[in-house]
Parts: C-alpha cells; structure tokens; sequence
C-alpha cells in the first residue's frame, strides 16, 4: 500500500494525537497526521479526533481551512469518515458547550450536557458498557457489548435514530457511537480502550480498505 | 453502568522505576522502558506515571547514565505512550502551562498537579481552560498529625501547608481540577490498607471523581477504598511484589460486588 493511501488523522490542536497515530501504529495500518487541509485529498480514509470544547473545534477546523475539504471529502466523495470524541460531537447541527455553536451538520441534531441524576459525577469519565446496536463495522465480531474508556460532559442527541449504533447509560440513555453511510463516529475514545478499542479501529480500517 | 476503575502507580525517580515508603526511603526496582510494555498489557483501567525526582539531584546531574536531562524525561513518557492503549497520567515537577502542553504532546491524556497547585492555584484554572478539566488532575498528599489531624503536605511531603485536604479538594474542583488523587504520607508503602475516613471526607464534599491510593496491602483493600467514596482506586508497591497483581485486583474487586471493567 502507497504512502499516499494512509490513513489521514486530522491536526486542528484539539488534544492529543499521537495515541491515535500510535494505535494505527500497533495495528500496522500506515496513517499519517495532517495539519493541512491538502493532505484529505490523498487519504483513503480521514479521522477527526478531539479533546476539549465544541465551539474551539469548529473555529480551529474553520480557521485551518478543514471544513471546505472536509465537505468535499467526506460527505460530496464519500470517503470513509471516522470521529472520535469531540470528532463525533462535531457532526451535530448545534452545539450547546459554553454558548450555543453551528457544527458541521452532517448528521442533523444536537450536542447538550448530559442530564444526570443527583449524586452522579462528571464529567463522566472511565469505563463504561457500550451496547451494540448495529453489528456490521465497527463492532463486528465484537459480540453484543463491551466496557469502552469514555471522558465527556456533553453528549449527541441525533433527530434520526437510525444513525445510531452503540448506545450507553449513565443517569439515562446516550449515544456512543454513530454509523450512518460512509461515517463512522465514537464517543468513547477507542485508542485508549485497550484490545477492543484497538478491535473498533481495525474493523473501521478493514472497511476503508486500509491493509491492517 | 460506570465501572470504578483499578489504576497502577509508577513512580520514577531520576529516570528509574522505584518504589516508596513513607515518601522518603525509596528503593530501585528497574528501567521503565524496558518494563513499560509489561505494565501497558496489564488488564488495568488507567496508568498513573509520576516522577518524583527532586529538582536538585536532576539539576546536578549526578547520575549521567540515567538522566540526561529533561528530554531523557519526556522521551520515558514517549516511549511509554507508544504503546499505552489506556489512560495515562504524568505527573511531577510540572510546573507552567507550557509543560502540561509538552507531556500532553507525547502522549499523556491528563496531567497532575501538587506542589504547583498549592503555590499557584490559578495554574488548575489555565490548564482546564486550555486542555479541559479531564485533563487536570490535582493529586493531595496528606499527612495525619499526631493528634488524628488532617493536613496537606507539598514537595514530596517535605512542607506543610496548613490546609484540610477536604477544604483543599473543595478548592481544586472549583477551579477547574477533573479529577482527584489522594494520597496519604503515612499510609504510602505501609500495606495497612487506605486512610478510609480521608477518602471519605474529602469524596463527600467534592462532585469530581476521586482516586484513592496509598496503603494497598491486600487486595481486599481496593473494595474498602471504594466503599469508603473513592471512583477509582490505585495503589504502587503491590503492582511490583505480586504476581498476576491486576487479576488479583480485578477479582477481588469482583468479589465484594464491585462493578468492573473484567
């Protein structure tokens, strides 16, 4: 497989990177950090991770020139797409993280903090059960539900249920992943989710065609 | 349903695993490189990394073969990183915005903070609005007194700082900590179990999680940690003197009802 064929994960200094590089790293799958726009064009499939908070991504991804070739990529291409954390907020109409912020809107709905009970902690952070509702890529030969390492405080609510694929409880129902057409996202973080999160990344990379 | 989560603490000091007694007698257990993919496929929820080097003995680079440096540090937790596949915290001698940055940058997902913490309080609040609130954890090393009193003692146990952990825990979340390690000076390499009434006190008064650790002799001792408020429980010396010490942990755990990660 030709360099130019790797795997593009997305530089816009949302958080940390490396561990995404460094789990394509351990599955033996070639991807490469893009920090310009440009670099989409050749991949074969594009990761948007993400740390931190739902209108700074968007500005940074805007102010770096990302959206337009993400647009032309992902959703006029249909190049594979996986978001992962911030990266699958971001798909949403709106969010509503410290003010209300436009997002991509590739997946009409919006991101709003989680509603908890009284005597739940968050941010919810660690180890949680994610159920598999559709079985076919990422989760495949994953079984019916696994424990994924999620950090977050604000969750995506999608106006069409169809979308979803992995839901989670924590005070109530949320979405923990979302598989519709060429995208793929996560709420969880799969890089830091030990051998089934490495098996989530496979099982996307697999379907992108990457060798690995 | 949120598991509590099990978490190894690794101490580094001067570019080797060691491990710790009462904060101050310290013995060598190895090279972190060469250990680290043993600790990465242990089947725990996090890793928690912390160098407690004294800023002098680095400064003078008394042992060259070891410590080259602040890179030599970073390049410990990049090579830790690279193959990591779990959380991973890195603490000690952190100082500025800028050093969060460069250890978030190889690979780290949280930082924490101590001594800084306490002597610049505004340095919680600039890396949670940089790097968000999960990624600053503020570890608490208390001390009993000898009249049953609780107090919070910073560079490496050496200074008090007339605070209540319960009082200072309090104060970190509101400035924007994500998470809590609470540490016990007296407890540290004791094998006694936790200081249950400081988990208690400090985890009734805070909403952010709290990782309890210091004291872990048996493995029972987790689910006492747990029951006492604490969301994750770690532990250090027994990572090293124990065989199979994750599954030990994780079924001991199991067994007094303990919801999981398996």
């Amino acid at each position: 497989m030709s360099r130019s064929a790797a795997i593009a994960i997305i530089d816009y200094g949302m958080g940390n990177l490396s561990s995404v590089h460094n789990a394509f790293d351990a599955l033996d799958c070639p991807s490469t950090i893009a920090a310009q726009p440009a670099q989409l064009r050749e991949a074969a499939g594009i990761v948007l991770p993400g740390v931190g908070a739902f209108g700074d991504g968007m500005r940074n991804l805007r102010e770096r020139g990302f959206i337009e070739e993400l647009e032309k990529q992902v959703r006029d291409g249909g190049k594979p797409f996986l978001g992962l954390c911030l990266g699958l907020q971001l798909l949403a109409t709106r969010g509503f993280e410290h003010g209300e912020n436009a997002g991509l809107n590739w997946i009409p709905g919006v991101v709003e903090r989680l509603q908890l009970p009284p005597g739940l902690r968050v941010p919810h952070i660690g180890w949680n059960d994610v159920r598999f509702v559709k079985k076919d890529l990422l989760y495949t030969g994953l079984g019916e539900m696994h424990a994924f390492y999620f950090v977050h405080s604000f969750a995506f609510r999608p106006d069409d249920p169809r979308v979803v694929s992995g839901v989670c409880e924590y005070g109530g129902e949320f979405v923990a992943s979302i598989e519709f057409e060429n995208i793929s996202a996560t709420q969880f973080h799969p890089e830091k989710s030990h051998q089934h999160g490495l098996s989530v990344l496979r099982n996307w990379a697999r379907k992108v065609a990457a060798p690995c | 349903m949120l598991k509590k989560r099990l978490i190894p603490v690794l101490l580094l000091q001067n570019g080797l695993l060691v491990r710790s007694e009462l904060f101050s007698i310290h013995q060598v257990l190895g090279n972190p490189i060469h250990e680290v993919e043993r600790f990465n496929h242990w089947s725990v929820d996090e890793l928690i990394y912390l160098d407690i080097s004294r800023d002098d003995r680095y400064d003078l680079g008394r042992d060259d073969t070891r410590v080259r440096g602040l890179t030599d540090r970073l390049g410990i937790l990049q090579e830790v990183a690279k193959t990591c596949f779990m959380p991973l915290t890195w603490g000690g001698r952190i100082r500025t915005v800028e050093e969060m940055r460069e250890r978030i940058a190889r690979g780290a997902d949280k930082i924490t903070l101590n001594t800084a913490a306490v002597r610049t309080p505004e340095l919680i609040t600039q890396g949670a609005r940089v790097f968000g609130s999960q990624a600053i954890v503020v570890s608490i090393d208390s001390k009993r007194l000898p009249d049953g009193t609780l107090e919070v003692f910073i560079d490496g146990g050496r200074t008090a700082t007339g605070l209540h952990p319960a009082d200072w825990a309090r104060e970190v979340e509101r400035l924007g900590a994500g998470e809590i390690l609470l540490q016990s000076i007296d407890r540290d390499g004791a094998g006694e179990g936790y200081d249950l009434p400081l988990i208690s006190a400090v985890a009734s008064v805070t909403t952010i999680p709290v990782i309890a650790c210091s004291g872990v002799g048996r493995y029972e001792d987790y689910a006492e940690g747990i029951r006492a408020g604490a969301s994750a429980v770690a532990a250090a010396n027994i990572w090293h003197f124990k065989e199979l010490s994750d599954r030990g942990g994780k079924r001991a755990l199991a067994k007094a009802g303990i919801d999981i990660r398996t």
